[in-house]
């Protein structure tokens, strides 16, 4: 258990020295920071002073070395564009963001395993087919639109639900959460279900694939076949078999949706670190697109870990062969 | 005479499907008498498995029960309610299905599974249901129970993984154990000893046996009766030593010489010509009239229908119809 945590471990140290890698390239290929900095007019002295301060004349591996020093520390550098530090930059827009893919998480899973479950065990339903009709149009429309015609909808016809922003926040700590007021909660139903339908879908089609998989094995036939209650072979035997490969790609979904907040943040205009990148591209503000692509990069790399672990905590067979691998 | 246990009655299973109707078993009709072993042969596809899901209540839609009756003790349990048969299935009759590598549900430990279903049918503590269940397992041959109960599945081999789904038919002490080819899985050096288990362990609890396998040679050392199923039509029943000696179907005749250890020369196989046809293509009349060398003119007409034999026989066969005198 402990080899295989470190091994892990490892890898995800190595996934994300080779996306800072990239970030770090950004720097050199996409725009001349120097000039960036100091405008046409400086001289040739001034810009060659400002390099060697910057450390832009010291060998390439050096400068990696200390680039990622400095991103290990949380240190980015200062937005070309607002002139504040990253990390303060993202670290103040990152609850919005955290807050609305949790949200949209939290419900993509709970409908999509819900959904999926129901649909697997009442196939021949007609509540079966029109949600199935219903998911179709989910994973076939592409996001901003679904954003759109909630707004027109909830929005601009029935006025039931604000169209954007975060509505009014409070600050727990450094923490600015829009949860705990009323205009918050109402401004995150909209955002939610346009980032998490796509994802809800997804899990939703591939609970029902996998119940139905399941409910024709075996030990299923054989839990049956031992007068155990539908109810026990449903949810005890079936769902928890059902759940192994659903926690992974779940999990993963996760790492998505926060790196597809991006299109949903711009469309709501929530204050979250997807609507950062998309303002920082547009003015090629690379400290800013370096800093979140080391952040996703990161998340990603997290999730996956987790994942990975969990998996490991809910299927016993991994266990052995672990084990087994091992001698 | 005594009452029978089971006693099927003209069965009928009907498969629905888009180019029309196949007839799975047709009229087929047997009793398993108290405490008895029945064995029942027929080739791959021959409906001996449908015969056993028709019984406990677990045919798979669209297979339905078309027609016929299914009494356990003079009951009907082919048309009880779901909920009442679910305490037919496992309490009063159990079964061992084929493949005891995936029989078992690989989440739960052995005691989980087992516990449950003695939960299930019997109202006892957790740990009395443990204390039978490691009892049980002890009985089944498992080597070092009370420690071996907590294991999962897959650390147990074939041999001793279809020991404990044995456990599992039984421990709700059954009165008629359905084992569908309860050694076809398994390695050929533990074969014997799991159907002497389940011959011994049955007999011992005075559970009747409907032993499910294409292997003549198993039938003859276990079954007190034989029947013989071809295309789900039953072809033969009686003694099996009767059967086997003196075989009235030409059908039953060439299976007979599939036993290495009846015939002499073992090298010399008596083999049948043709395959069994496919339900789609159920020949008119006896459905093994095309690879019959006995085959006359009547055969090709009319369905023959099991009629008695002296010495508890019956057969379906023109060649032993009461008004034919042949021989
Ligand atoms: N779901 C199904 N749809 C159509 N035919 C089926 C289905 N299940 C089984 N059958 C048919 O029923 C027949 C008997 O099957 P089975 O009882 O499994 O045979 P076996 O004697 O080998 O156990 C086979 O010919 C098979 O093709
Ligand atoms: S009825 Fe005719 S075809 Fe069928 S087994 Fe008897 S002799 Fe052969
Ligand atoms: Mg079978």
């Amino acid at each position: 258990m402990i080899a295989y945590v470190l091994r892990r471990i490892v890898q995800s140290v190595l996934v994300m020295l080779v996306v800072a890698l990239v970030s770090f390239s950004l720097f050199r290929f996409v725009g001349d920071p120097v000039a960036t900095m100091m405008g046409q007019e400086a001289s040739q002295a001034d810009r060659e002073a400002l390099r060697d301060r910057l450390g832009l004349n010291d060998p390439v591996i050096v400068q990696f070395a200390g680039f990622i020093a400095r991103a290990a520390q949380g240190d980015f550098g200062i937005s070309y564009r607002l002139q504040q530090p990253v990390m303060e930059l993202i670290l103040s827009r990152l609850p919005a963001t955290l807050e609305l893919a949790l949200i949209s998480g939290t419900l993509a899973f709970v409908l999509g395993v819900g959904f999926g479950v129901y649909t697997a065990l009442n196939r021949r339903g007609w509540l079966s087919g029109a949600i199935m009709t219903v998911s179709l149009i989910g994973v076939s429309l592409p996001t901003f639109l679904i954003g759109v015609l909630l707004i027109w909808v909830f929005a601009v016809e029935l006025q039931w639900l604000p169209s954007f922003g975060r509505g009014d926040t409070v600050d727990v700590g450094p923490w600015r959460t829009g949860l705990l007021t009323q205009s918050g909660r109402a401004s995150i139903v909209l955002p939610a279900i346009t980032l998490g339908l796509y994802q809800m879908t997804l899990i939703m089609r591939l609970v029902r694939a996998e119940m139905l998989e399941v409910l024709r094995s075996d030990y299923i036939k054989f839990a049956r076949a031992r007068g155990l209650s539908d109810r026990a072979v449903h949810f005890g035997h079936a769902l928890k078999n059902t759940l192994v490969p659903v926690i992974t790609i779940t999990g993963l979904q996760l790492g998505s949706i926060i790196a597809f907040a991006i299109i949903t943040e711009t469309v709501f205009q929530w204050p979250g670190v997807g609507a950062l990148f998309i303002n920082s591209v547009q003015f090629v503000d690379i400290p800013v697109m370096a800093a979140y692509l080391m952040l996703i990069a990161l998340i990603f790399v997290v999730i996956n870990l987790v994942v990975d672990l969990l998996y490991y905590a809910v299927d016993p067979r991994l266990r052995v062969d672990r084990a087994a691998a091992r001698h | 005479m005594t009452e029978p246990l089971l006693s099927v009655r003209d069965l009928r299973v009907e498969f629905p499907t888009r180019r029309g109707t196949l007839t799975a078993l047709d009229g087929v009709s047997f009793d398993i008498m108290p405490g008895e072993v029945l064995g029942m042969v027929g080739e791959s596809g021959a409906g001996k498995s449908l015969t056993g899901a028709a019984i406990i209540g677990l045919l798979e839609p669209p297979g339905r029960i078309a027609g016929g009756e299914i009494r356990l003790r003079g009951e009907r349990i082919d048309t009880l309610a779901p909920d009442a048969m679910r305490k037919v299935r496992g309490k009063r009759i159990g079964m061992v299905f084929q493949d005891p590598l995936t029989s078992l549900n690989p989440l739960y430990t052995v005691a989980q599974q087992i516990t449950e279903t003695i939960r299930t049918h019997a109202d006892v503590s957790e740990a009395e249901a443990r204390q039978r269940a490691i009892a049980l397992l002890d009985r089944v041959g498992i080597p070092a129970a009370a420690r071996r109960i907590d294991d999962y599945p897959h650390h147990f081999s074939g041999g001793m993984r279809q020991r404990v789904v044995i456990a599992l038919a039984l421990c709700a002490e059954p009165e008629l154990v359905i084992a569908d080819e309860p050694t076809t899985a398994l390695d050929v050096s533990v074969q014997a000893q799991i159907i002497d288990l389940i011959k011994e362990i049955c007999a011992e609890r005075g559970a009747a046996v409907m032993l499910i396998t294409h292997d003549m040679g198993v039938i003859a050392e276990t079954a007190d009766r034989v029947a013989v199923l071809y295309a789900g039509r039953l072809a033969e029943i009686g003694p099996v030593k009767d059967v086997i000696l003196n075989a009235e179907h030409p059908y039953t005749r060439g299976l007979m010489g599939s036993i290495p250890t009846l015939t002499q020369e073992s090298d010399r196989l008596v083999q049948i010509p043709g395959a069994m046809p496919r339900l789609t293509a159920i020949p008119r009349g006896c459905a093994f009239n095309p690879r019959c060398g006995q085959a006359f003119e009547r055969c090709r007409q009319d369905r023959p229908d099991p009629v008695n034999r002296p010495g508890n026989r019956q057969v379906a066969c023109w060649l032993h119809a009461p008004e034919v005198t042949h021989g």
